[in-house]
């Protein structure tokens, strides 16, 4: 703490303009504005940003982050705009500011820059994202080998940590919120891809919430900060649902 | 422990945002992608037209139609219209059709190298055949 | 399991994206903006006439007819739902895009017999 003062004081007398969305239940009836001066350290992230309005100017505000490197998911929030993992994000990248904060769009807000993600949760067991296998009870200490080439098959997917910033750069999700949506539907096709997965998810897949919801926008794989490309991953199962539609025979 | 039931669910939803397609350049760049459809309809409905007026006899009365400046405007319009399609379903053609090669994937560049390419063939075969033809 | 028209909706939308990829531009080009400008000359009657005689031709043409409507018609559903927020009325405009597209489909096919 005393670090960060002493940082503070020292480094300069520049400063840039946050300007954070305050949602209080109860007291406001909208989100509103409120602008706040910050440090302009080069080393900063505006999750640094955040948690120097939380420390010093203001201890009312509200928002999720843990682990500040880009692990945990937690710290999604609309920068200027964009769904981006504010710990990641750097306050120099907006030169002069102001850097606008909201919460990520297309969630119910619950206080400031904290979204209710409970529907994502939801969606997210529904499609099963576990390896499911059938007709056996092998011991703990059994192992099941994969070759590199199987490993990449899924791989890519399987980097996703549920940071949500491809649901809020979704419009088709923003506009209608039963869409199943880019994370879910990628970390289905994680577990499809996986040689070891036995299951089948075609029954959560193959609907118009579903995949079929989807219509190609391709800004869920922009926002998203561990490239695992949703947007591919839904153009796949929609080959795979449609061929399996037309020939009832072929199961992949 | 607390189930997930027990939480309320509610918060603040903002309002559906009329405008949301001039949010972002992309946004933007989808509409216009999905709107080419409009100019592939029309296309279609065009080259029938055409199609009618050669069975029919009345290919002067097509060409006089195709010639006034509101129609060469349309089908400028058209031209750009299903060239921007062309080019960008053509590129999107590799994410959905994942090609395996010894067990790795084929790099997108090449199946969208291969679509412009046949693209390209296809339209050559086609102004050939419009034009001249094996006489 | 429910059953849902989608996966062949989106089939007939994929295979008329690919065809009017590769044969609209080229035809639009010709017919709808060079010869009229008269950068090229129409060719003569009889020529296109012939081309539309052979049964393959024709055949080829309503299937492209069909295609490149069904493509149109499943993007303008999905776009106008999404720019004017009327999804509530899918089934509706569902009804209304792909109808036109068999509708087209069927002019197409009276033409060609």
């Amino acid at each position: 703490m005393t670090d960060t003062t002493e940082a503070v004081r020292r480094a300069s007398t520049r400063t840039i303009r946050v300007e954070v969305s305050r949602y209080r239940p109860g007291e406001d009836a909208e989100p509103v504005f409120q602008e706040y001066e910050v440090p302009l350290m080069a080393d900063w992230a505006v999750l640094d940003g955040l948690n120097y309005i939380k420390d010093r100017l203001d201890g009312s505000l509200s928002f999720r982050w843990s682990c500040r490197m880009g692990v945990c998911g937690s710290c999604g929030m609309n920068v200027n705009g964009e769904p981006r993992l504010t710990c990641g994000t750097f306050l120099s990248e907006y030169g002069e500011g102001p850097v606008r904060i909201e919460p990520l769009k297309g969630f119910p807000v619950i206080r400031d820059l904290v979204v209710d993600i409970d529907d994502f949760l939801a969606k997210l067991s529904s499609v099963r994202p576990w390896l499911i296998r059938e007709g056996e009870e092998p011991p703990l200490t059994a192992e099941y080998a994969q070759t590199p080439e199987q490993l990449e098959a899924y791989k890519q997917y399987s980097m996703c940590i549920n940071c949500l910033l491809c649901y809020s750069a979704c419009p088709v999700y923003v506009l209608d919120p039963d869409f199943l949506g880019p994370a879910a539907i990628a970390l289905a096709q994680r577990y499809n891809l996986d040689s070891r997965d036995m299951g089948d998810r075609f029954d959560v897949l193959n609907l118009e919430d579903s995949v079929w919801g989807c219509t190609f926008v391709g800004e869920c794989t922009s926002a998203c900060p561990k490239h695992v490309d949703p947007a591919e991953a839904i153009q796949r199962y929609k080959l795979t649902a449609a061929l399996r539609s037309v020939l009832p025979w072929s199961r992949r | 422990m607390k189930t997930r039931d027990e939480v309320t669910p509610g918060g603040y939803r903002p309002r559906r945002d009329a405008f949301w397609f001039a949010r972002s350049r992309a946004y933007t760049v989808f509409v216009l992608r999905e709107l080419t459809s409009v100019f592939v309809a029309w296309t279609v409905v065009f080259l029938l037209l055409l199609v009618d007026a050669v069975l029919g006899g009345s290919l002067p009365e097509f060409a006089a139609l195709a010639a006034r400046p509101w129609m060469i405007a349309l089908n400028v319009l058209a031209l750009a219209a299903t060239c921007f399609h062309a080019i960008t379903f053509l590129n999107l053609a590799p994410r959905a059709t994942v090609v395996r090669l010894d067990g790795y994937r084929l790099p997108a560049w090449l199946i969208q190298g291969g679509n412009h390419s046949l693209w390209l063939a296809v339209s050559a075969v086609v102004a050939f055949f419009v034009l001249r033809g094996f006489q | 399991m429910r059953r849902t028209p989608e996966p062949y909706l989106w089939l007939l939308f994929s295979g008329g994206g690919v065809v009017a990829a590769l044969l609209l531009p080229v035809l639009v080009l010709l017919f709808g903006v060079l010869m009229p400008l008269g950068v090229v000359d129409w060719p003569a009657a009889e020529h296109l006439r012939a081309l539309l005689d052979s049964p393959p031709v024709r055949v080829a043409l309503v299937v492209v007819v069909v295609l490149c409507l069904f493509h149109a018609a499943h993007r303008v559903r999905h776009t106008s739902e999404e720019l004017f927020g009327i999804a509530r009325f899918d089934v509706v405009i569902a009804l209304l895009c792909y109808g036109g597209a068999v509708a087209g489909g069927v002019v197409a096919a009276v033409l060609m017999v």
